[in-house]
């Protein structure tokens, strides 16, 4: 309960930071007024209009990484598993990627996180089939990097044929995940599938604590497995497809927050999602503050920062998992 | 009254039969022992009773729905696992998972459950002790505490006591014989017959995953079924101090 608290306090403060970081100063005050006055001034635009939906997005977009993370390693029972592993989010890049080069995305707002929604789609659909109802989890891991494989591939070969330098240059840096000039037209499209992801995956709780035993203990428990994995992947592709529609691909939230966050919540994978989902606002929010605070001038992006920080966050569990064994 | 009944379990792999129509009925208060050498079919027996494994023939618990099933039988596989860094109190608690309606706290029952466990097992000293921090047997011993916690009228057991010291061995079989005579019942794969002979009230052999012998260990453990099943002679004595077991030599 602490945990809890002092979670949702992190997240708050954060927020609040977000809202007043940018180019414009603005106290904090101005702030409020700005934000719940809507008298039209330039102020009032910029604070309902460019980064609250930002500030929200960030919360958003970290909540379903870090809840999808502590979802997957808790049906893997892996602590290197993460939501990038089912391929969903790779097929929303590629999918971006095709409404990019075809000239798509310049046509209606959505078009981009439309189609990276619909790749989404494809992918679970994909991997429902390859894993099969009743497969191990093995089976899952494995078509999920077969999916994702592909799914870079055919990123790589859209890059490759591109005629057009900009267009080129417009998807290498949409791949790099940023949360810069989104509105709330973003949030009401990723928000209903969130909801969704993240009702599927809250429902986890009991059958991930079971699975601490195995597969087999589980499901003597009376935990059944085929309708754990459906709703976990389901969940994650709702979820985090919708993310990286929105946001492009923002790696290590899903993997770094659980593993933080597992000793203080006694290893219980239960607690550690919402736990997870917490501190993955948190994280996203505090590095969304970073790209904007370290080179205000320079357009750094989320996903750059986010890997900078992550990678040697990943090394240090490697050499801790290390440590541990005998 | 009837805890479990198996009738004509076949469990096919492969095409070859790994379980050969085994027809089973457990009653109240049967402390059960299931012997039978490596690969003659005990866990996969287990595994298919409990619906774990698609099988030919009737098991009274594979019918049952998921939820229900885990209050009628509790099961400990043999492979010992407990992925994350968990308290052993907490790992013993996941025991009152099917008791427990939905996103509900522990209750006063469940935490006296959990409670029982522990004294059976002996593990009071070790209760806020990291579980994946234990040596292999004292896992063992959480584990079982764990099915117990569980407290169901039958409880399926994979060899529990394999790596358990003699002391924890003899205390976790006395375990299982004070259940049953409480009224529970118990079915234990093991290897060690001695342990077997004293502690059970039943025996189950298994050769190449037939049902060779069905009944109380003195008429099991004949000197004939344990050449034909484990190729060893064996010395057998019924002693003021219980039964005496122990395998002696190879047969040809």
């Amino acid at each position: 309960m602490r945990l809890a608290a002092l979670l949702l306090a992190l997240v708050a403060v954060l927020f609040a930071g977000s809202l007043l970081s940018g180019p414009l100063p603005v106290s904090a005050g101005q702030a409020l007024v700005a934000l719940f006055g809507n008298d039209g001034t330039p102020l009032a635009v910029v604070m309902r209009e460019i980064r609250l939906p930002r500030a929200l997005l960030a919360v958003m977009i970290g909540a379903s990484l870090g809840l999808s993370g502590a979802a997957m390693q808790g049906f893997l029972r892996n602590p290197l598993a993460e939501p990038g592993l089912i391929g969903v989010s790779g097929a929303a890049a590629l999918g971006a990627v095709l409404a990019l080069q075809t000239g798509l995305a310049a046509s209606f707002a959505l078009a981009l996180p439309l189609s990276a929604l619909g790749m989404a789609v494809v992918a679970v659909l994909l991997i429902l089939m390859l894993a099969g109802p009743r497969g191990a989890s093995i089976t899952l891991i494995l078509a999920g990097i077969a999916i994702s494989a592909l799914a870079g591939a055919l990123t790589s070969l859209v890059l490759n044929l591109s005629p057009n330098p900009f267009a080129a240059a417009d998807i290498v840096f949409w791949m790099m995940g940023s949360l810069a000039d989104r509105s709330f037209t973003h949030v009401w499209l990723a928000l209903p599938f969130m909801l969704v992801g993240w009702a599927l995956l809250a429902g986890l709780g009991r059958g991930l604590d079971a699975l601490t035993l195995g597969e087999d203990a589980a499901q003597a428990m009376g935990v059944r497995l085929p309708r754990l994995r459906l709703a976990l992947i389901l969940g994650t592709a709702a979820s985090v497809g919708a993310a990286t529609a929105v946001a492009g691909a923002i790696g290590f939230v899903g993997l770094v927050v659980p593993h933080l966050l597992r000793p203080f919540v006694g290893g219980r994978p239960s607690a550690l999602l919402w736990a997870s989902a917490l501190g993955g606002a948190a994280m996203v929010l505090a590095a969304d503050i970073a790209v904007r605070e370290i080179f205000p001038t320079r357009d750094l992006k989320l996903g750059v920062l986010m890997a900078l920080v992550g990678a040697p966050l990943f090394l240090h569990l490697i050499y801790k998992t290390r440590k541990e064994l005998p | 009254m009837t805890l479990l009944s198996l009738s004509h379990m076949t469990v096919l792999r492969n095409g070859c039969p790994v379980v050969d129509d085994v027809t089973v009925n457990v009653t109240r208060g049967e402390c059960i022992g299931l012997i039978g050498p490596n690969g003659s079919g005990k866990t996969t027996l287990l595994r298919a009773a409990l619906g774990l494994l698609a099988a030919r023939g009737d098991s009274s618990l594979a019918t049952l729905p998921a939820s229900e099933r885990a209050c009628a039988v509790a099961w400990m596989p043999q492979s010992r696992e407990i992925a994350w860094p968990v308290s052993v109190q907490t790992v013993i608690a996941l025991g009152r998972i099917p008791h427990l309606p939905r996103g509900a706290r522990l209750r006063d029952a469940d935490r006296a459950a959990v409670d029982a466990a522990i004294a059976h097992m002996e593990l009071e000293a070790m209760r806020h002790r990291t579980a994946t921090h234990l040596s292999g047997g004292e896992q063992a011993r959480v584990l079982i505490a764990r099915a117990l916690a569980q407290e169901t009228p039958l409880l399926l057991a994979d060899e529990p006591i394999a790596g358990l010291d003699p002391a924890h061995q003899i205390a976790t079989m006395q375990v299982f014989a004070s259940l049953a005579r409480g009224g529970r019942s118990v079915i234990v794969s093991l290897h060690d017959l001695a342990l077997a002979a004293r502690h059970c009230t039943r025996l189950l052999m298994l050769d190449r995953g037939r049902l060779v012998a069905d009944g109380p260990p003195a008429q099991v453990l004949t000197p004939e079924n344990v050449a034909n099943v484990f190729g060893v002679s064996a010395f057998y004595r019924d002693t003021p101090q219980g039964v005496v077991f122990q395998p002696m030599e190879l047969t040809g």
